[in-house]
């Protein structure tokens, strides 16, 4: 996929795999020297405050590594109960589908002014 | 008064056991005719509460029920550990308080996303939530 590292989240990781996820990705952002990061969570059917959290920290971790974290495909019923547990993850850039996550990755990297997208 | 139609109980000891007993609550929340937004809700709530047991409480166990009560069906879970305990329980239900590493939304998340919660806490004994949610 060239610049970009797609990954996809399966249903029910338990929570060190879940932490296991995150240095590979870190260090898969390094060693492909990857620009930005697709996760797509359209497989899972719920997401905790554990698994936002880490979702937030890879974003995070990315951002320093200097590449963008997009989170894409998160059920409706998902979104619900995450802002209802207090969840909102703010920061973080969300798109409905892989293709339209590749999208705002394309478009924020071709500004080439380093800044996130919007 | 509610009727239990049926009950069960599974260990909470690692994080292996989050993972069943989440796909425990999902069937069961989905057997009780839940919406899906409800059963994601009520699996959500679970998976914090289990965790807790498990990180706080040093494990322990989860007990369901099912009940219907007239028309309406509900799921009642009870997450028991025999930990700590938790010395001041408002506080513990306070968004953004947390004694570990955590964000501290479990207690207060898991509290929103059910229709009854109960936390019941002894220093030294342990510690037991039981949450309800009803179709």
């Amino acid at each position: 996929m060239g610049r970009f590292l797609l990954v996809t989240l399966q249903v029910d990781m338990h929570d060190q795999l879940a932490l296991r996820l995150q240095d590979d990705l870190t260090n898969a952002i390094q060693v492909k020297e990857a620009k930005g990061v697709l996760i797509d969570i359209s497989a899972l059917e719920m997401v905790d405050s554990f698994m936002g959290r880490m979702i937030a920290d890879i974003s995070g971790m990315a951002r320093i590594l200097d590449a963008r974290t997009v989170l894409v495909g998160m059920q409706p019923a998902v979104a619900i109960t995450l802002v209802e547990l207090g969840l909102s993850l703010p920061g973080i850039d969300t798109a409905l589908n892989v293709e339209r996550g590749m999208r705002l990755l394309e478009g924020a990297l071709s500004d080439g002014d380093g800044h996130r997208p919007r | 008064m509610a009727t239990v139609t049926g009950r069960g109980e599974q260990p909470l000891r690692n994080e292996h056991d989050i993972v069943l007993g989440r796909q425990t609550v999902r069937q069961l929340a989905r057997e009780a005719g839940f919406s899906l937004v409800d059963q994601t809700k009520f699996v959500t709530a679970a998976s914090e509460l289990a965790r807790n047991a498990l990180i706080y409480g040093g494990g322990g166990e989860l007990k369901w029920e099912t009940l219907h009560d007239g028309i309406r069906r509900g799921v009642r879970l009870s997450f028991e550990d025999h930990g700590p305990g938790i010395p001041d329980l408002e506080r513990a239900l306070t968004d953004g308080w947390s004694s570990g590493t955590g964000l501290g939304l479990g207690l207060p998340g898991a509290r929103r996303l059910v229709n009854e919660f109960e936390l019941h806490s002894t220093v030294g004994v342990g510690t037991r939530v039981i949450i309800t949610r009803w179709k």
